[in-house]
């Protein structure tokens, strides 16, 4: 990724106060790069803060900069219509009375006179809506409505991408073709992007960091590998720990990608063809077991040769086993408590992790 | 003068009353928008102040609101003598102005309360997508505001119109009866009446209960086929 090592920051305090709920978010400062996810329970403050964020509501104050720009100083605050940034809300908001084409040019109809109209042949054609333009709003799937918006978003040319769970409202299916779609735009045109989920899988695939908010409050802001490599990340709520591992995507065989970890292979179910230079491998925790020796003749074909690094009792009889590989990612494997005494597992033991299932999260 | 079924019927106060309701609805439309927008956003309690204040005249005897306005605007009073000081000749009570004025005061809520309905049931995530898109305030009202309340305006002005046509109380106080200034239909019926022509009242009361029904049924028409909200 190409970024200057002066990198502008989207900081600052914001408070507002809804009645029933309260934002005072204390100090944050995020970097305007890539991916940030906020994330949190319902009711936490993501998306207030968002709002916040863009100016939606009056009655935010504190400040807030974007680089350069000052865009809350108290009460005063830059009207969001001055902001440049693209906002796709979880309805996606499409104007009712307008067609999709209509609600598209909206946007570009407002661009400021200095600044260049986004290729829209271009961006149609990526977000795969180029049959839906003559269309009337009301009768599309929530997932065509959700691929109008982000369409409409980049139109704008923003200089930050918000996105409030744009992919709460759809179905499995749309959710899973949505998200493949986001991730290429984002990667394609390279905005940095404020993304709100309280779905781990999707922080996991998106993040670049994380927003960790709880009580109207900003709780810390991690990378995405800080983020996982503590056991008790509120990323691990639902499924237990999960590891992402990073590696480089090669040849394809009987319907399986190899992805190169290190100086390991890793093999991972997969039906499209990837032509990225790396690529995040997603594994469970409770996906993981552990051999002292490499075993053949075994059904799992995922065998990495690591080193245990950590033991971290959880409870329950379970032990969540801190991996090390050889490059210095780490994955985690949760046994029984069992299990770990029998192997007398270890800091530093050499050990052979199994994992059952892979799944490549792009 | 126009003859029906062999009866001589004055066309002027069917004229003044058109042109008054016209005027009117136009009054209305102008300062109910504002009005009318600013309370569909109002979160305070004073809300509740205001909704009353535009619903009184439903309910206030048009004699009482007529006789409030005789002396705000008479014309030795204050809004007649401001007015005067920049040069403003004539005067706003018995004059076709008055009755104007008077009719937008009576005819505030049907114009207000539509117009609000139809603003509060736009989703507020349009407005702020729009400011995403770079809109300011007036250009979300005129692109995404009114193209949406389109139904709110049109039973707006419908009713305002209908209103202002059919009112009889606060036209006879503020505007008095003066033949071919600030007699109104309404009014022109009951001195028929008086006067035992009831030849005359006859058609001049046929002609405003079918102008009513017309009117009505085209505001429910309306209601059903869009779901606009009166009242």
């Amino acid at each position: 990724m190409t970024q200057d090592t002066t990198q502008s920051t989207l900081s600052g305090n914001l408070q507002l106060d809804l009645g029933g709920f309260a934002l005072n978010s204390g100090d944050f400062s995020i970097p305007l790069q890539g991916v940030t996810v906020l994330f949190g329970r319902s009711g936490s403050g993501k998306s207030t803060l968002l709002r916040a964020i863009s100016g939606l509501d009056k009655r935010t104050r504190g400040h807030l900069t974007l680089g350069e720009q000052t865009w809350q100083q108290g009460s005063k605050a830059l009207p969001t219509q001055h902001r440049d940034i693209g906002f796709v809300f979880q309805d996606a908001a499409l104007f009712p009375h307008l067609t999709v084409r209509q609600n598209l040019e909206y946007g570009i109809k407002r661009l400021p006179k200095t600044s260049r109209p986004a290729d829209f042949q271009e961006i149609v054609q990526r977000v795969g809506i180029e049959a839906l333009l003559e269309r009337e709003t009301t009768y599309l799937s929530g997932g065509e409505r959700q691929r109008v918006a982000i369409a409409r978003a980049l139109l704008t040319r923003p200089k930050l991408l918000c996105m409030d769970e744009p992919l709460s409202a759809l179905d499995w299916r749309a959710k899973a073709e949505l998200l493949a779609l986001i991730e290429q735009v984002i990667e394609q045109y390279q905005l940095p992007v404020l993304y709100i989920t309280h779905a781990p899988a999707e922080v996991e695939r998106l993040a670049d960091r994380v927003v960790f908010m709880k009580a109207g409050q900003v709780e810390r802001i991690e990378t995405l590998q800080q983020a996982l490599a503590r056991p008790d990340s509120p990323l691990f709520d639902e499924q237990g720990a999960v590891s992402v591992l990073l590696g480089q995507p090669k040849e394809q065989a009987d319907g399986l990608q190899k992805v190169e970890v290190g100086a390991q292979a890793l093999w991972v179910s997969q039906h499209l063809v990837v032509n990225k230079p790396t690529v995040r491998v997603r594994v469970l925790a409770r996906d993981v077991s552990i051999g002292l020796a490499d075993p053949e003749n075994l059904s799992i074909i995922n065998h990495l040769s690591v080193e245990v690094s950590e033991l971290i009792p959880q409870g329950e009889h379970r032990v969540l086993v801190r991996l090390r590989l050889a490059d210095g990612q780490h994955l985690f494997a949760e046994i029984t408590q069992n299990s770990a005494k029998r192997l007398n597992l270890q800091a530093g033991l050499p050990v052979f992790a199994l994992i059952k299932t892979v799944a490549m999260t792009e | 003068m126009l003859e029906i079924f062999g009866t001589q019927i004055n066309l002027d106060p069917i004229w003044l009353t058109l042109e008054v309701a016209a005027m009117t609805t136009l009054v209305l439309l102008l300062l109910g928008t504002p009005l009318a927008w600013w309370m569909s956003q109002m979160r305070s309690s004073n809300k509740v102040l205001l909704e009353a204040l535009v619903a009184l005249p439903l309910v206030l005897p048009p004699t009482v609101l007529g006789f409030y306005m005789l002396i705000i605007f008479n014309p030795n009073g204050m809004v007649t003598e401001f007015l005067q000081f920049f040069g403003f000749e004539g005067q706003l009570t018995f004059s076709k102005a008055g009755l104007v004025i008077g009719s937008v005061f009576y005819s505030l809520p049907f114009a207000v309360q539509p117009l609000m309905h139809a603003f509060e049931a736009i989703p507020s995530r349009l407005l702020d997508a729009a400011a995403t898109m770079r809109a300011s305030f007036l250009d979300r009202f005129f692109t995404i505001v009114m193209p949406l309340s389109q139904r709110g305006f049109l039973v707006a002005a419908t009713l305002t119109f209908a209103h202002t046509v059919g009112e009889f109380g606060v036209v006879l106080m503020m505007g008095g009866n003066i033949p071919g200034q600030t007699r109104m239909v309404s009014i022109d019926i009951f001195d028929h009446v008086e006067s035992m022509e009831y030849d005359q009242a006859h058609i001049l009361s046929a002609m405003m209960l079918i102008f009513s029904l017309a009117v009505l049924m085209l505001v429910y028409g309306l209601n059903r086929r869009f779901g606009v909200k009166v009242g």
